[in-house]
C-alpha cells in the first residue's frame, strides 16, 4: 500500500486520540499544500484564484521559509524552480515541516518518546523501544535491503535526499538537469524541515555537496558519491554506531 | 568583498584512500584590509568567485568576536569528487571512507524512499484509502 507516515510511540498509556490528532494534522496539511489536489490552497494560489494574503497563515509561513532557504542554499533549494510559470511547489519543505508539526502535537499531549517516519524523513524524541537512543539506518543507495550507516540519535531529525528510488525528481535549478556524482545526502539536525531542505539542496549541488555541508552550522551530514565513497562530517560520525 | 581572516583558511583536496595532502588555497584577496592583522568585525562576508586549481570557489564566512565561526561554500568545484578536507586551524572537518553494505537492526530507515512529489501523491492516496 505504501503508507508513507509511520508514528511509533513508546510512552506508556498513550491515548489513541493523540495519535489520531497527528494524522488529522497530516490530512490538513495535504488539503492545504498538495499540488495533486486542484482544490488545495497551493493549487488555487498557483492558478491565481487565491491571493496570498487570503491563504492560510501556514502557507505564508512555509513560503517565507522556502525563500529564506533558497538564499541560504544559493538557490539550490528552490520552491519555484520546478517549471517556470507553474508557480510554487513547497513540497520539499512541507514534508519535514508537517512531521515537525505532528511532533509538537504529540508533545503537547505529554508524549516524550516517539518516532515519526514520513517517507524517509525521520524525527525522533526520547527513548526507543529497546531503551536508549533510536537507531536509524541510512538506506544503502545501491543494495536494496542494506544500510550504509547507522546512527543513534534522540531529539533530532534525519533527512535523506537521493535519486535511487522512483527516478530522478530532484533537479539542479542552476543547470536545469538532474544532479551528478552524488547518490545520496543525509543531514541530521535539530530541525527536520531544515535538514530536509539542506539535504535536497546539497544533493542538487552534485559534486560540491560535501564541501557545502561541511560549512553548515548545527547540521551534520553524510554524502555518498557515485564512486562509492562516504564523506561525513566529524559531527555525523559522533552519532554513528555502524 | 572578502576580508581575509587572520587565521588562514586551508582548503586541501586529497585522492581517496591516500594520506591527506594539505594544499593551501586562498580566496582572492579583495578589499582594503585584505591582510588585516587586527580582529575582524562581526558579520557575514561573501567573497568573489575565484578560479582555483580545483574549480571555481566562492566562500562566505561568518565572523563573530573576531573569529570565523562558519564557512559556507557558495559555488563549488564541479570536478569529479574526491575526499575533501576543509580545515580551519588544521582540524579536518570531513572524512572519507569506502561505502559498505551492512545489515543491521534498526528502529527506522532514512532514505530517499519518496521524493517530494511522490510523498504528496502517496500521502493523498494513503489518506483517502484510510478514509
Amino acid at each position: 500500500m505504501g503508507m508513507p507516515v509511520i508514528i511509533e510511540v513508546c510512552d506508556p498509556g498513550v491515548r489513541t486520540g493523540t495519535v489520531d490528532r497527528a494524522y488529522e494534522w497530516f490530512r490538513l496539511v495535504d488539503r492545504i499544500f498538495s499540488t495533486y489536489r486542484p482544490e488545495s490552497e497551493i493549487s488555487r494560489l498557483n492558478r491565481g484564484e487565491l491571493a496570498l494574503a487570503d491563504a492560510d497563515p501556514a502557507v505564508r509561513s512555509v513560503l517565507r521559509r522556502c525563500a529564506s532557504l533558497r538564499t541560504q542554499t544559493a538557490g539550490y533549494f528552490d520552491a519555484e524552480a520546478c517549471s517556470p510559470g507553474d508557480g510554487v511547489d513547497p513540497s520539499g519543505l512541507v514534508k519535514g515541516w508537517s512531521v515537525a508539526g505532528a511532533a509538537r502535537i504529540l508533545e503537547r499531549d505529554g508524549l516524550r518518546n516517539f518516532s515519526i517516519n514520513a517517507g524517509g524523513d525521520v524525527l525522533v524524541r526520547g527513548q526507543a523501544p529497546q531503551g536508549g537512543p533510536w537507531r536509524i539506518g541510512i538506506q544503502h543507495p545501491l543494495v536494496g535491503d542494506a544500510v550504509a550507516a547507522v546512527v543513534a540519535v534522540s531529539d533530532l531529525g534525519v533527512a535523506t535526499s537521493g535519486a535511487y528510488e522512483r527516478g530522478a525528481h530532484v533537479i539542479d535549478p542552476h543547470r536545469r538537469a538532474p544532479p551528478e556524482h552524488v547518490l545520496s545526502v543525509t543531514v541530521i539536525g535539530r530541525s527536520l524541515p531544515t535538514a530536509d531542505a539542506y539535504a535536497t539542496a546539497a544533493f542538487a549541488m552534485g559534486a560540491g555537496a560535501a564541501a557545502w555541508c561541511a560549512g553548515l552550522e548545527g547540521y551534520e551530514s553524510m554524502v555518498i558519491t557515485e564512486d562509492e565513497r562516504v564523506v561525513t562530517t566529524a559531527g555525523f560520525d559522533r552519532h554513528r554506531v555502524r | 568583498m572578502l576580508v581575509l581572516p587572520a587565521a588562514p583558511l586551508m582548503l586541501g583536496l586529497a585522492a581517496c584512500g591516500q594520506a591527506k595532502v594539505a594544499t593551501s588555497t586562498r580566496p582572492a584577496e579583495t578589499g582594503p584590509s585584505s591582510t588585516a592583522a587586527g580582529p575582524l568585525k562581526s558579520g557575514s562576508y561573501t567573497g568573489q568567485a575565484v578560479d582555483t586549481r580545483y574549480g571555481t570557489v566562492q566562500v562566505s564566512v561568518t565572523v563573530s568576536s573576531g573569529r570565523i565561526t562558519a564557512v559556507n561554500f557558495l559555488a563549488l568545484p564541479e570536478d569529479r569528487p574526491r575526499s575533501q578536507v576543509i580545515s580551519s586551524q588544521a582540524t579536518p572537518l570531513l572524512r572519507s571512507e569506502a561505502l559498505a553494505a551492512q545489515s543491521a537492526k534498526v528502529n527506522l530507515l532514512s532514505g530517499a524512499t519518496y521524493t517530494s512529489e511522490g510523498f504528496a501523491q502517496s500521502l493523498q492516496s494513503a489518506l483517502s484509502a484510510s478514509g
